[in-house]
């Protein structure tokens, strides 16, 4: 099995609406995905949502500013982080990770050799 | 000597383009290593030279390739020290199937081709990365020999296909046929870049020839292959009914000095009739059971014409029907453009300039036949001037030796 990341980016706006069924959708949306995760012989390793890119803050060498690290119309909202079989189980895994407003980029994590 | 020498020859360049593909995923499977199979299987051919000049020509070149290759890649794995941590993939049910009694013409080696096929196209892949890897993996040309037939440096095509398989082991993306309701999508890919093999060869972006015969081989040679490991798909049957029916024409594209020739000037008595038989079998079983797809129709089309015994008896009425066909299977600017062509024929050529005026010219700019079919349509309607403004748009476009004297020709007539 191999370690992926899933990246949900999404336009923000979609979220900006108060009303709570949005959220509770969405909620209940990523719920469910947990459950067809291991349904699909996969397995999620740790993920969250992340607060709006107006929270973020970035460093490139020893300047901070506001914002995210780069200007994207969608923006990183959340990721989980999962494991699959190879690209193929986990792209049919990501494909059903709720981004209504957006998509999802699937990344590889990177497996550094065992020492010794 | 020199016989025995040539025999040799021969006998590789067959194996190499039959079994290059065998030998490279054979050799993969054991190293999980794409480079290392690669350099694995070159060496095999080169030690091939020597050892078949000396002992003769193998009964069975295929598995003595193989073999020899696997030997390499077992030797630079132990040299690597590498070989305690990859011994356990190699007891993977996988590998037992490389039984001794092994031979690569059984089914085996089928779905290891297709695998192989389906990986270097797989949707993962930015399609020019998909080409370049099919032609590099699958039909074993070189590096230099692919960034020459599309137009890139050397060192830009050995980026892309650096890039492309460090994405492939890097993302893990799996050797294996897709399974049946992942096909439509897959396959399409696959198809996709074999045409586009194909129409690379057919006519060469560049250069002096119209044709690059080598490059319209191995997508004749792929699409074979295709369909023989996929006898049911009726689109491969389309794919391969499609290049054989615009091959066969081949011999009458250009005429004595190397100049292009329209389909309405060619010798038809030359076409390869052979060729066109083959592909109206194939067309009229691919447009069989349920809504044909769009190599089919592109095929049918090319079938009506190599039918057609001369330019004016072509059944337009039928290439038009088939256009609309198509342009619903494939919603493509270029089909609508070549439908305009075609209702040209079958309604005169105010008719096509209005279809093509009702083209996307956004999505069609910098494509040389847009204005190279309006300079045609306005030249038959005897409109000099704005037809000379047309043609030198089109020579702007272009950079094929023997299309660019096609339209100085014309540009010519027409007083430009």
């Amino acid at each position: 099995m191999a370690q992926y990341l899933v990246l949900i980016y999404e336009n923000e706006s979609g979220y900006d609406n108060p009303d709570p069924s949005v959220w509770q959708q969405a909620m209940e949306a990523h719920n469910r995905f947990a459950e067809q995760v291991v349904e699909l012989g996969g397995q999620v390793l740790g993920g969250n949502a992340l607060q709006p890119t107006a929270t973020a803050t970035s460093i490139r060498g020893d300047v901070v500013t506001d914002g995210p690290f780069a200007e994207t119309k969608e923006a990183l909202g959340g990721f989980y982080l999962i494991e699959a079989k190879d690209l193929d189980h986990a792209l049919q895994i990501s494909r059903l990770c709720p981004a209504p407003f957006g998509g999802v980029e699937v990344r590889p994590v990177m497996e550094f050799p065992e020492q010794g | 000597m020199a016989a025995q020498r040539e025999l040799v020859r021969e006998a590789l360049a067959e194996a190499h383009r039959r079994e290059w593909a065998h030998v490279l995923t054979a050799t993969v499977r054991l190293t999980r290593d794409l480079d290392l199979a690669e350099e694995c299987s070159q060496e095999a051919f080169l030690t091939a030279v020597e050892a078949w000049e000396r002992d003769g020509v193998p009964r069975n070149p295929g598995a003595w390739l193989t073999t020899t290759a696997k030997r390499k890649a077992l030797d630079a794995l132990r040299r690597a020290s590498t070989l305690r941590t990859k011994l356990p993939l190699l007891v993977e049910p996988e590998m037992t199937e490389d039984g001794p009694g092994e031979r690569p013409d059984g089914g085996d080696i089928a779905d290891d081709r297709l695998r192989l096929v389906f990986t270097c196209c797989h949707p993962a892949l930015a399609r020019e990365a998909q080409v370049a890897l099919t032609l590099r993996l699958v039909c074993g040309l070189t590096t230099p020999e692919i960034a020459h037939a599309f137009l890139v440096s050397e060192p830009t095509m050995a980026a892309r296909v650096t890039r492309a398989k460090k994405k492939i082991t890097a993302a893990r993306i799996p050797y294996r046929v897709p399974e049946t309701h992942e096909l439509p999508e897959r396959l399409d890919a696959v198809l996709t870049v074999v045409h586009l093999v194909f129409t690379t060869g057919h006519t060469a972006p560049s250069g002096d020839t119209l044709v690059r015969p080598d490059l319209v081989a191995r997508a004749l040679d792929l699409a074979r292959v295709l369909l023989e490991l996929m006898p049911d798909e009726r689109e491969v049957r389309g794919l391969l009914a499609l290049l054989l029916l615009n091959d066969a024409r081949r011999a009458t594209r250009v005429d004595d000095s190397g100049e292009l020739l329209l389909l309405e000037d060619q010798d038809r008595s030359r076409w390869d009739r052979e060729q066109v038989a083959d592909g109206r079998v194939l067309v009229m079983d691919a447009l069989r059971g349920g809504r044909p797809g769009r190599f089919a129709l592109q095929a049918a089309i090319a079938a009506v014409h190599a039918e057609a015994p001369s330019w004016g008896e072509t059944d337009w009425r039928q290439v038009v029907g088939l256009y609309d066909l198509l342009l619903q299977a494939w919603p493509s600017p270029v089909v609508a453009l070549n439908r305009a062509a075609a209702v040209a024929m079958r309604d005169g050529p105010d008719a096509g300039l209005a279809a093509l005026d009702a083209l996307d010219a956004g999505a069609l700019a910098g494509y040389r036949y847009l204005p190279a079919a309006r300079a045609d349509l306005l030249r038959r309607l005897g409109h000099a001037g704005e037809a000379a403004t047309a043609y030198r748009q089109a020579l702007d476009l272009t950079d094929n030796a023997a299309e660019r004297a096609f339209l100085q020709r014309r540009l010519a007539e027409v007083g430009g």
